[in-house]
């Protein structure tokens, strides 16, 4: 037996079953992640199929716009903070900022006098957002981790407070009448139909994942996972921490601006109550619940925190407080998250994790 | 004859009110075992800390290669030539033994982050290559086996090991070990010594930082001895053992002594 | 917008910061000890506010309005029900800050036992119970029977003790603040519309210093800080549990190794924050005469930035930083509007930090971590 084979018995059925996976033959996982993918590019009719309709369905509202308004996004903003507090292992409390920079750019730049296309303006928006991240990483990713969280904090407000003050922003009433997306080939943007902004969403979705997948199997992918886990051991062993640092929050900030502006284009109107500081917190949520630094495993978790409250309507006021309470279970007995990253998969704190 | 590599001129190190190093100077030959001892809070560490760029000086200076180390960011004094391992190991916990020396030899990679996203040809290959030179590595070192198991779960003296190996990924020509032998028992300080020594005819020069006579006379083709703060003796193994004021520094004085 | 002197909004500012500053004790202390951000600890301070409304209006019976006057009272009466409301306010923050302890991050220190077992069993059988009724007294009921064998369960669970990372304990964290906040919210008999205070003091100027009105109540609220943190300061530096606190910020493994009951250090830790911000409670309601779910939140932010402000972990540190926020705040939003009042907060925090990373007086209770 190898000696990696002896080590064996401290694999998890998530892992187990990744292991299989990557075991196939060439032949069979293109054609399981080909019908994975058909299976989720029809996430909309979900609600149709038998007993998973039953699971999925959100009564009392229209599952796609649930699925189109809110899911999409969450996961979008989870992969994107994946990097930042995942991968690279920075707090970050403030990521509702660059989804804030993300919708107003789009929003500014297509409703406003000066109008540009929407193939035009979300890559400005990215491009906006990426810039708000070097801005407001390059003075704070010197200091320590908390404090980073508590300067991250600050600087969502900031974005909020200022898109309120600002009158050119729209102040409080925001901006409404965002254009939606132009017709791509068969595809109607719309208003009453969801669907055609999930296909968008997804695609989007897929292409994140695959840079996000390249870039965690490079150089950059290792030199985070060092920063993550020995900030200093890594600067010694060579690592350019600051640089790297700051790409995180780069591509972080740019992910969440992908999702802010796909965001203004669905909904049509935001206003500075979109960007509250909750929603921050949900994020961060959404990112630990499904296991932080694993792809699929935050993807999961921005999926149920998008759900959940929607799912369970049936709660009525009680929603956020059953939210709460499963925050706190969860943490409490699986504090590695649904789909533990590799390694934590045991739940074992880190090094510098652990305190008392 | 033989070429300086490092040389560390007067190097004074204050905290606050205390005087860790006070006006060191030594250097280092190339391709030599250069061993640095002393009794504890004799300021090993604080000297070995400043080489590596952990400390600045208060004042002096160190120079590597005939370049001055002063105001270098520290991956950047890595990046020059100089590599350590740590006191108390600090791997990387959760990367498997090959992603550790990885790390230390993609110190040396031109892939920039654009490139990582793109795919582009250098970047595959680097990535290959650099798991190459890893395996390689730790295939130098012994522990070739373990190259997939994560770094926390390896025993204790293949984890001392890994750590050479991740500092030698830099391609250093200096490489300074910080007590290797901590926690050895005789034989395994034994293959320490095996290992220093090939280490050292591959090409590398080597600082020890070691409590244990054994390892550093052994091997060490000089010595430096350092006690509160000051180098008190430099010279060969044998001088350094009969030197009466390293002898002193280590056992004190009898009382009745002048 | 009325125009105020400057030392009108120097005076409101240092009142203010006090406020600020009793709060920021709780986050500074069991950060010093667990390097924790307690995002919980706003809405101890919230339960404090309910409980001085309690105190009042159940207990002393005073209703909002005596024939459409103010209820005030005076004298011995006066003095009796403040005392007794400051009380209340502390003892049920403070017992609020211990249950938080004990369920949101004992088990997640690998240190579960069973009373934290019992309040999350009773909870997860209250969420449970929500599935099958909305009938407040059908889900009590439920809870109380699923709680028995549910803790049992999770006792046995929590014999694992294994610790979490980091950013569990924050999510934890935010989770218990969002439940005790929502409770508030759903089951309060306003729920989620502002709750005003009885006010029993009549607001009279006592003095005017340099042009400020000086209020009793700005007077009451700064000699009650000044109190309260002095004597945790005596607390802290003189007695054995003090030391202990101490230690264990400085390094907790050496300290259990040396006999110290890390535990109880905790559970003291959380007991003295949950006290001053139940403390900070009463003065809050004095000034203001109102309180709402969610006051914790944006106040416990604030306080969370001074306390860093002044250096984490350092109570003196703490004192400061809540001045120095209460005080920029006054004069900022004079200079800039209203409006732009919780930027300057973070942009105080994000120039000092620029300067002086460890905050103004530097960390103090524990050491920085490299």
């Amino acid at each position: 037996m190898s000696i990696t084979e002896s080590f064996r018995h401290r694999t998890t059925p998530q892992l187990q079953l990744g292991n299989r996976f990557r075991s196939l033959p060439r032949s069979a996982k293109w054609s399981l992640s080909a019908l994975l993918i058909a299976a989720f590019y029809l996430t909309p009719y979900w609600p149709q199929v038998p007993v998973l309709g039953w699971i999925v369905n959100t009564p009392g509202t229209s599952f796609e716009n649930v699925l189109t308004d809110q899911i999409m996004m969450f996961i979008l903003v989870a992969l994107g903070l994946n990097v930042v507090v995942g991968f690279a292992g920075l707090l970050d409390l403030g990521y509702v900022g660059f989804y804030a920079v993300g919708a107003y750019t789009t929003a500014v730049v297509t409703s406003g006098q000066f109008t540009l296309p929407w193939i035009a303006a979300l890559p400005l928006s990215v491009i906006m957002a990426m810039f708000a991240g070097v801005i407001l990483g390059t003075p704070t990713l010197r200091l320590r981790g908390d404090y980073l969280a508590i300067v991250t904090l600050g600087f969502g407000e900031i974005i909020r407070i200022t898109a309120n003050n600002s009158d050119w922003l729209g102040g409080p009433r925001g901006i409404s009448k965002v254009p939606h997306p132009p017709s791509i080939g068969p595809l109607k943007f719309g208003v009453l139909n969801a669907k055609p902004y999930w296909y968008l969403g997804f695609t989007v979705i897929l292409i994140v994942i695959f840079v996000l997948t390249r870039l965690e199997k490079s150089r950059v992918g290792r030199a985070w996972a060092a920063v993550r886990e020995d900030e200093d051991a890594a600067e010694l062993m060579g690592v350019d921490t600051f640089k790297f640092k700051l790409w995180a929050f780069a591509i972080g900030a740019a992910i969440g601006g992908l999702a802010g502006s796909l965001y203004a284009s669905k909904v049509g109107f935001i206003n500075p109550d979109n960007f509250q500081l909750q929603l921050s917190i949900l994020f961060l949520a959404a990112v630990v619940l499904g296991g932080t630094g694993s792809m699929y495993g935050v993807i999961m978790g921005g999926f149920l925190v998008a759900w959940i409250p929607e799912r369970f309507r049936g709660f009525s006021t009680r929603r956020y407080f059953v939210f709460g309470v499963v925050l706190v279970l969860v943490m409490v007995f699986r504090p590695q998250g649904i789909i533990p990253r590799r390694g934590a998969a045991a739940g074992i704190a880190q090094k510098g994790e652990s305190d008392v | 004859m033989s070429e300086v590599l490092l040389s560390v001129d007067q190097v004074t190190v204050q905290f606050g009110g205390v005087t860790a190093l006070d006006n060191v100077s030594l250097h280092i030959n190339k391709g030599e075992i250069f061993g640095l001892i002393g009794p504890n809070g004799a300021g090993k560490t604080t000297c070995f800390n400043v080489i590596t760029g952990v400390y600045a000086p208060t004042s002096g200076t160190v120079t590597f290669d005939d370049k001055s180390l002063l105001g270098l960011k520290r991956f950047q004094i890595t990046k020059r030539g100089i590599a350590r391992t740590f006191q108390n190991i600090r791997l990387f916990p959760d990367m498997s033994a090959v992603e550790n020396v990885m790390v230390g030899v993609d110190a040396h990679s031109k892939t920039s982050v654009v490139g990582a996203i793109l795919g582009i040809p250098r970047s595959r290959r680097e990535e290959t290559e650099s798991r190459e030179r890893a395996q390689e590595l730790l295939k130098f070192i012994g522990i070739e086996e373990y190259a997939e198991v994560a770094a926390r779960n390896l025993p204790y003296g293949h984890q001392r090991r890994l750590e050479i190996a991740r500092a030698l990924g830099t391609n250093p020509q200096l490489l300074c070990l910080d007590e290797p032998a901590a926690g050895f028992n005789p034989a395994e300080k034994q293959e320490l010594n095996e290992l220093i020594l090939k280490i050292r005819d591959q090409g590398y020069t080597v600082l020890l930082i070691e409590h244990d006579m054994n390892v550093v006379m052994k091997i060490s083709d000089r010595i430096a001895v350092l006690d509160f703060g000051r180098k008190i003796a430099e010279g060969l193994p044998q001088e350094i053992r009969d030197n009466p004021d390293v002898i002193a520094a280590y056992l004190g004085v009898p009382d009745d002594a002048a | 917008m009325i125009y105020r002197t400057f030392w009108d909004l120097t005076v409101s500012g240092v009142v203010l910061g006090l406020i600020y500053a009793l709060v920021a004790l709780g986050y500074t202390m069991v950060y010093g000890v667990l390097r924790l951000i307690n995002f919980a600890h706003s809405e101890i301070f919230m339960v404090g506010t309910f409980g001085v409304l309690i105190s009042l209006t159940k207990v002393f019976g005073i209703s909002l309005f005596d024939d459409g006057q103010y209820p005030y009272r005076s004298g011995f009466m006066l003095v009796a029900i403040l005392v007794a409301s400051t009380i209340a306010a502390m003892v049920v923050s403070g017992a609020g800050a211990v249950v938080l302890e004990r369920t949101a991050y004992r088990p997640l220190r690998g240190a579960g036992d069973a009373y934290g077992a019992v309040v999350l069993a009773f909870l997860t059988g209250l969420v449970a119970s929500f599935l099958f009724s909305d009938h407040m007294m059908t889900n009590l009921a439920i809870s109380a029977v699923i709680t028995g064998p549910v803790s049992v369960l999770y006792v046995r669970i929590f014999r694992r003790g294994r610790q979490a990372p980091r950013l569990a304990f924050l999510i934890s964290a935010i989770g218990s603040s969002m439940a005790m906040a929502e409770a508030v919210a759903t089951w309060g008999p306003d729920q989620r519309s502002v709750y005003k205070t009885p006010r029993v003091l009549e607001k009279k100027v006592l003095f005017n210093f340099l042009g400020a009105d000086v209020r009793i109540d700005y007077v009451i609220v700064a000699i009650g800080a000044i109190l309260m943190m002095t004597s945790l300061l005596l607390f802290v530096n003189r007695t054995r549990l003090g030391r202990g606190i101490r230690a264990v910020a400085q390094d907790a493994e050496t300290a259990r190794i040396l006999g110290v009951n890390v535990n109880s250090v905790i559970l003291v830790t959380f007991l003295l924050g949950g006290a001053m911000a139940g403390g900070a409670a009463m003065m809050f309601t004095l000034v203001y005469d109102q309180t709402r779910f969610n006051i914790g939140f944006l106040l416990g932010v604030k306080s969370f930035t001074a306390a860093v402000l002044g250096g984490i972990g350092n109570i003196k540190g703490a004192l400061l930083g809540g001045i120095v926020l209460g005080l920029a705040e006054n004069y900022g939003s004079s200079i800039f509007g209203g409006q732009w009042k919780d930027v300057i907060a973070f942009v105080v925090l994000l120039t000092v930090l620029m300067f002086r990373p460890t905050g103004i007086l530097g960390e103090s209770l524990g050491k920085a971590r490299v």
